[in-house]
């Protein structure tokens, strides 16, 4: 039967150099559940992250276009930025973990689970990029869904708890529609390309898209973008995003959450490049553009009234996400470079805030803005790294955010002047309020320590992440600025 | 020669109409029973019922008026012509051009009504409950069941029963996602329209969840008689009705001969026997539901015949 | 005026049948004021999926259709029903379903989402296969109605079974698409380990922390903390 030869091919690629990027994490998250020492765990979740990033580094010199894998540049890119933040999730994890496990609020066998769910979450979400197949794109994002929402309900408080199910509820709606889309896009792709795997596989749909048929694509672009938007927290569909970030366990909740928005945004940047060549089916870039403009201004305005430091960031996020996807929208090579590059620079910045706020709140006992204050003044090495951070998050120079927010904003001025006004407003009052509660976290009074302080390894990936941020505001090498540029140029 | 051969098939249909309708009550009963473990009564006696009534003298009460006493004939006379509209065994009986389903629902409304007004003529309490009661399933019953023939209609084409049936028997319709909801539809219709569980049980002898019980408490003798008979022929009528649209398989044209016809009598007796019988399966497994409730229930088939016109539109291409 | 022929669009009318006994039943689902209730007429409703399943297995030829109804009746149809009766009577949840929105107006509401889904479906039609449209219509309107179980019930054991009423609308739609590949036993198996992982370790959860499943509980505590 053709289906066990199409399995039996799938085990093979999974087997292969791009297919072990995938395989690793998910290996070790089968292992770990199994683990019962903690630090085994925690050397283990290192381990096999920082060995997924090694081979994911290899993966742009290693294209190849398979029944279930798929390696193109923007794949690889995006594989790339989501191990790597990964293995610096794993690092700051350790540490964290050790925390919380000495204070009693994790024990032995939730540690067991959020060390399997960890990784899990990273494998799926590194399948859900390298996969060839619709629906096992699909499939993975659903997948790492589930293990985010278990991973959210973690800690037994009955925060944690309704965050866990409201991200299970929205989220369910979400990939619902989405898969209700992936059909649909079958049936569009079926004239064009004939019933079978071949009308399902990314590598064969942008070529043969403008014979699909236009009305279905319509239809399945529709739920699509209603679907995978709700991954990507874009208005009106964002209501998990801030409670999943601000109750769970800070390096998967928070951390490794960011890149799920990536993995959606990056479905969402193949899809309009579907639209684009499909003469018959409507605009892509509107939608897309209005829902970004729709999230960024909402984002912005929701951050003056947040009283938690994690909610709080987890706006920002929403609203960054909806910049990305505003560029997206936008099309065309530079704004597509723009929004790649503010996608991968986000990416970085705002992992390195999680880990400070995370250390943070575990040093203060709490995580509202009324617990954390004048972290300058008694942590300097905590509070600087923090300060660096939200200022690389405000979009201000010198670090990069400025750099492709400036390059959104140009083009948006060249091609759709009337709403630059808008996206500018966004942008600033978000700026301001995170300028605003700069000042209230780093510096002014302190407050009481009630907690253990993060020594200064614990601090290294964050400035990893600062530093990369950093380098590419002031200098934008030139290999990295043709990698982008070319990824931009591919994907129309 | 077509005529008189449309006739005949129509006096045997009556006669087989009327004859078997209160066999019908009998068997339904006699299957809940069995079902529920007990032996239960003969199927012969809903008849020796009728019998019994028809001799004993009325008893009226006092500030009975001609309403009251001339309701039942008139409700079973009504329900009677229904009857006759309806094809049984055969199609193309003499009735066959009369044959409307619009007809057949107005003529049994006409007998529904004419029992409210006789349960309101005595002024006690309980005809004014069952009364109020039953037109107010009425009321939201009617609307589900014009959905169902508008169904019906747009369909076929007319609302001719007659022709309705013969149409769907040649299979040129095919099985449609339309008539599986308003299937569904027409039984709830059904069950509210004849007062079965679980919208009303007919064996209650508590008057506070009496329906169409409490509409003729005051009835006794001949005029109970006519009552009873009428309510069973309802059923039947309704039976068969749902029999003739929804399972038009084994029935004669009037013309085919009498050996056909002889044929096509025990074909309905079984259609009707099964449907009997798993209204009797249901009404054993099901407990009648609070009063407040039914208009929901009938809300709900209402709902569903919008949706089996809706469907229509989708698979016939009118918009 | 309507299908050319009688008996030969029948695999196309007995397929639409079966996926109108699913609709109805998810209308049966938000009909159900009891637990116990709800919990049988999805196992009803998933009997009606594997039916529809097998029958489009038969029409299409294929084999891996027979596996996802057999899947689906087995799975959703027997083990995951018996599961949550256990569950139900464990921990001894009420036994009366909580709604934001009284029976018949979210009937009412269902049907227009119905309609809905058929404006939707209706002029993306392919003009060689005009009768998948009816398949699709049905599929999503299950799916929206799920969405509206989701939306209105209060009970998170129900809106769990919404959630999974959901599902079976998706597996509805993917296997009346002529041909789809493999997606049925991918989507079947992983649509299941939603179902089995999310409330196997979710009520205990919710449970220890409050002592119904009511969510009205969880929005209390929520709406302090923002």
């Amino acid at each position: 039967m053709t289906e066990i030869l199409i399995i039996v091919e799938w085990v093979r690629e999974l087997f292969s150099a791009p297919g072990l990027v995938v395989m690793v994490p998910l290996a070790a998250a089968a292992g770990l559940a199994f683990v019962t020492d903690a630090r085994l765990g925690a050397r283990i979740t290192i381990g096999a992250a920082t060995l997924a990033f090694l081979l994911a580094c290899a993966l742009p010199w290693e294209p190849r276009a398979g029944l279930l894998l798929l390696v193109d540049p923007l794949a690889a890119h995006m594989a790339i930025l989501t191990s790597f933040v990964g293995m610096t999730a794993s690092w700051f994890s350790r540490g964290y973990v050790a925390v919380e496990a000495a204070a009693g609020r994790l024990d032995a066998r939730r540690l067991r689970a959020y060390h399997a769910l960890f990784q899990a979450y990273l494998g799926f979400m590194l399948m859900a990029l390298l996969s060839n197949n619709v629906p096992a794109t699909w499939g993975s994002i659903e997948a790492a869904t589930i293990a985010s929402v278990l991973v959210v309900g973690l800690p037994r408080t009955a925060e944690a708890v309704e965050a866990s199910w409201k991200q299970f509820l929205v989220c369910g709606l979400g990939i619902s529609m989405a898969f209700f889309g992936t059909t649909v896009l079958y049936l569009a792709a079926v004239p064009a390309l004939g019933s079978g795997l071949p009308a399902m596989s990314w590598n064969r749909l942008p070529a043969a898209a403008p014979e699909f048929h236009a009305a279905m694509l319509n239809l399945a672009f529709a739920f699509l973008l209603l679907g995978y938007g709700t991954k990507a927290a874009l208005a009106p569909l964002h209501a998990w995003l801030p409670d999943a970030h601000a109750e769970g366990p800070t390096p998967v909740s928070a951390v490794l959450s960011g890149s799920i928005l990536n993995v959606a945004l990056f479905v969402i940047l193949r899809l309009r490049g579907l639209l684009d060549a499909n003469a018959g089916a409507i605009a892509p870039g509107p939608p897309i553009m209005a829902l970004g403009l729709a999230t960024v201004l909402m984002a912005s305005f929701s951050l003056w009234p947040r009283r938690d430091v994690k909610r709080f960031f987890g706006f920002s996020t929403i609203e960054h996400s909806g910049v990305a996807a505003f560029a997206f929208g936008l099309g065309g090579p530079a704004a597509t470079f723009a929004g790649l590059l503010h996608m991968t620079l986000h990416t970085l910045t705002k992992a390195a805030i999680f880990h400070c706020v995370g250390r943070a709140a575990q040093l203060k006992g709490g995580q509202f803005f009324t617990d954390i204050g004048g972290l300058l003044v008694c942590h300097r090495a905590l509070g600087l790294t923090l300060a660096a951070g939200i200022v690389a998050v405000a979009g201000l120079p010198p670090f990069g955010l400025f750099t492709s927010e400036f390059l959104v904003l140009t083009e948006t001025v060249h091609r759709l002047p009337w709403l630059a006004v808008p996206l500018a407003l966004g942008l600033l009052v978000g700026s301001w309020a995170l300028a605003m509660r700069l000042i209230s976290l780093c510096l002014g009074a302190p407050t009481p320590d009630r907690g253990p302080a993060p020594g200064l390894p614990a601090l290294v990936p964050a400035w990893v992440h600062l530093a990369a941020v950093l380098v590419l505001g002031l200098t934008m090498p030139a290999p990295i600025a043709a990698w982008l540029a070319a990824i931009a140029g591919a994907a129309p | 020669m077509t005529t008189l051969i449309g006739l005949a098939a129509l006096a045997m249909h009556v006669s087989l109409m009327l004859a078997l309708a209160p066999v019908l009550v009998g068997f339904i009963r006699w299957t809940r029973a069995r079902l529920m473990g007990r032996i239960g009564p003969s199927v012969w006696q809903p008849w020796r019922d009728l019998l019994r009534l028809a001799r004993k003298q009325p008893v009226l009460a006092e500030n009975a008026s001609w309403l009251f006493r001339a309701a039942p004939a008139t409700a079973f006379a009504a329900t009677l012509a229904a009857a006759a509209l309806v094809p049984g065994f055969a199609l193309g009986m003499a009735t066959a051009p009369l044959s409307d389903l619009l007809a057949i629902i107005g003529l049994l409304t006409f007998a529904r009504c004419t029992l409210a007004l006789a349960g309101l003529d005595t002024g006690t309490a309980f005809g004014g409950i069952g009364a109020a009661r039953d037109m107010t399933y009425a009321t939201f019953a009617e609307p589900a069941m014009l959905l169902v023939i508008f169904t019906l209609a747009l369909l076929v084409g007319t609302t001719n029963l007659d022709a309705i049936a013969q149409m769907l028997r040649e299979a040129a319709v095919g099985l449609r996602v339309s008539l599986g909801l308003a299937l569904v539809a027409i039984l709830a219709v059904a069950i509210a329209e004849n007062g079965r569980i679980p919208v009303d049980n007919p064996a209650t002898h508590l008057e506070l969840t009496m329906v169409h019980e409490a509409m003729v408490l005051e009835y006794s003798a001949r005029h109970l008689a006519l009552i009873d008979w009428a309510a069973a022929l309802k059923l039947l009528l309704w039976m068969t009705l749902i029999v003739a649209i929804f399972a038009p398989f084994g029935t004669a044209d009037a013309e085919s001969g009498l050996l056909v016809w002889l044929l096509a009598v025990p074909a309905w007796g079984l259609k009707v026997g099964v449907l009997a019988a798993v209204l009797a399966a249901f009404e054993s497994a099901t407990a009648k539901m609070r009063v407040f409730r039914v208009p929901e229930f009938l809300g709900v088939a209402l709902l569903l015949g919008v949706l089996a016109a809706v469907f229509l539109f989708v698979s016939q291409g009118f918009v | 005026m309507d299908s050319p022929g009688g008996f030969g669009n029948f695999s196309y009318d007995l397929a639409h049948l079966l996926g109108g006994a699913v609709l109805v039943l998810t209308f049966g689902l938000l009909y159900q004021r009891r637990l116990t209730a709800v919990i049988n007429t999805y196992s009803v409703q998933s009997w009606a999926l594997a039916a529809a399943a097998a029958w489009q297995g038969w029409v299409q030829g294929s084999a891996e259709l027979y596996v996802a109804a057999l899947i689906a009746l087995s799975v959703k149809g027997v083990v995951i029903p018996i599961a949550l009766h256990r569950i139900v009577r464990r921990l001894d949840i009420h036994r009366t379903v909580e709604a934001a929105m009284g029976v018949f107006p979210s009937m009412a509401l269902g049907v227009a989402l119905v309609v809905l889904a058929i404006l939707l479906v209706l002029p993306s039609t392919m003009e060689s296969q005009v009768l998948t449209r009816e398949d699709l219509a049905l599929a999503l309107s299950v799916v929206l109605l799920g969405h509206l179980m989701l939306i209105t019930r209060r009970t998170a054991l129900t809106q769990v079974v919404g959630f999974m009423s959901i599902e079976n609308g998706l597996i509805l739609g993917a296997v009346g698409v002529r041909g789809m590949p493999l997606v049925v036993e991918l989507s079947v198996a992983v649509l299941v380990l939603v179902g089995a992982v999310v409330f196997g370790v979710f009520f205990f959860r919710i449970r220890e922390r409050f002592d119904s499943l009511d969510d009205s509980h969880l929005d209390r505590v929520g709406e302090a903390h923002r």
